[in-house]
C-alpha cells in the first residue's frame, strides 16, 4: 500500500507538475516579472510621465525558470500524496477512484487549496503590501485545512449536521478574516495585481483538473498492478 | 468474511495518513520554510501557487 500511494503521487504529481509549470512561464511569470520592474523602482507607477503597459521584460532565464518547474513538479507531488490519501481513505468505504471520478477530487482540492485560502489571501503579486508571513501561514494551513474537511462532509455526509457543520468550517476562517496589512505599500498598477491573482487561479485549477485526473489514473493502475496477480 | 475486511481496512489507514503526513512536509518545503535557498529557488512558483511569500 505505501508503494502504491508513493508511485501514484509520484507520476501523477511529476507530470501535473510539469505541465503547471510550463503553463506557470507561459502565462503567470510575465505578469510577475512585469510587477517586479515596479517592485524594483524601474518603472514608477504614477510618476513624472506616464509607462507604458507593454515594457521590454527579461526574457527565459534558464536556472530561474528550471527551479520554477522542479519546484512545481515537488509541490503537486505534495499535494498528489494529500489528495491520494483521502482518495484511499475514500475507496476503502466505498467510493469510486479513477481518472474520471478524479476531476471532481481535482476540482474539490483546488477549492480546499487555492481558492479557499485565495478569498482571503488573494495570490500575491510581487511587491504588494501583505501582514506578518508567519500569521498568513497559519491562516492558510487552517483555511485549506477546514476547507478540505467542509467537502469531505458535503461529499460523504448524509444528514444535515454534516452539511451544516461543512458550512461553518466553510465559512469560519472568512468571518475570523485573513491577516491584513496595517497600511498600503504597493507600487504595482492594480491592472498587474488583478491580471497576476486571475491568472494564477486560473492556471490553478487547470493544474489541479489534471492533479486529480492523473491520481486517480495512477492509483488505479497500480492497483491492478499490485491485485494482479493475487486474483489470476 | 467480516473479520477480513476490518483487517484490510486497518492496515489501509496507516498508509493513507503516511501518505497525507509526507504530502504535507513537501507542502511546507517548498511552500511555506523561509529559509532563504529555498525561498530564493521557490520564490516564483509561490507566488504563481497563491501560498504567502515574504
Amino acid at each position: 500500500m505505501y508503494a502504491r500511494y508513493l508511485i501514484a503521487a509520484l507520476f501523477a504529481g511529476a507530470s501535473t507538475g510539469l505541465i503547471a509549470g510550463i503553463l506557470q512561464l507561459l502565462f503567470v511569470q510575465p505578469v510577475l516579472l512585469h510587477a517586479e520592474l515596479y517592485e524594483s523602482g524601474t518603472l514608477v507607477h504614477f510618476g513624472a510621465t506616464a509607462v507604458s503597459a507593454h515594457p521590454e521584460l527579461p526574457g527565459f532565464d534558464a536556472m530561474r525558470d528550471l527551479l520554477s518547474v522542479i519546484f512545481t513538479m515537488l509541490t503537486y507531488t505534495g499535494y498528489a500524496l494529500i489528495l491520494l490519501a483521502a482518495m484511499g481513505i475514500a475507496e476503502d468505504r466505498g467510493a469510486r477512484i479513477d481518472g474520471r471520478t478524479g476531476i471532481l477530487w481535482g476540482i474539490a482540492g483546488f477549492v480546499a487549496f487555492h481558492l479557499a485560502p485565495g478569498f482571503g489571501l488573494a495570490p500575491e503579486v510581487p511587491g504588494v503590501a501583505a501582514a506578518d508571513v508567519t500569521a498568513r501561514q497559519i491562516w492558510w494551513f487552517a483555511t485549506a485545512a477546514t476547507a478540505a474537511a467542509a467537502l469531505w462532509l458535503i461529499a460523504f455526509g448524509d444528514n444535515w449536521m454534516a452539511w451544516g457543520g461543512a458550512a461553518i468550517l466553510l465559512l469560519a476562517p472568512h468571518i475570523f478574516g485573513a491577516p491584513e496589512p496595517d497600511v498600503f505599500t504597493g507600487p504595482v498598477p492594480t491592472e498587474i495585481g488583478a491580471l497576476f491573482a486571475a491568472r494564477a487561479l486560473g492556471v490553478g485549477l487547470a493544474a489541479w483538473v489534471l492533479l486529480g485526473s492523473f491520481a486517480g489514473y495512477f492509483w488505479q493502475r497500480e492497483g491492478a498492478h499490485a491485485d494482479g496477480p493475487a486474483r489470476s | 468474511m467480516t473479520t477480513i475486511t476490518k483487517t484490510r481496512s486497518g492496515l489501509r489507514i496507516v498508509p493513507a495518513f503516511f501518505a497525507l503526513a509526507l504530502g504535507i512536509a513537501v507542502i511546507s518545503l517548498t511552500g511555506h520554510v523561509q529559509a532563504a535557498a529555498l525561498h530564493d529557488a521557490a520564490h516564483d512558483v509561490r507566488h504563481a501557487t497563491g501560498f504567502p511569500c515574504h
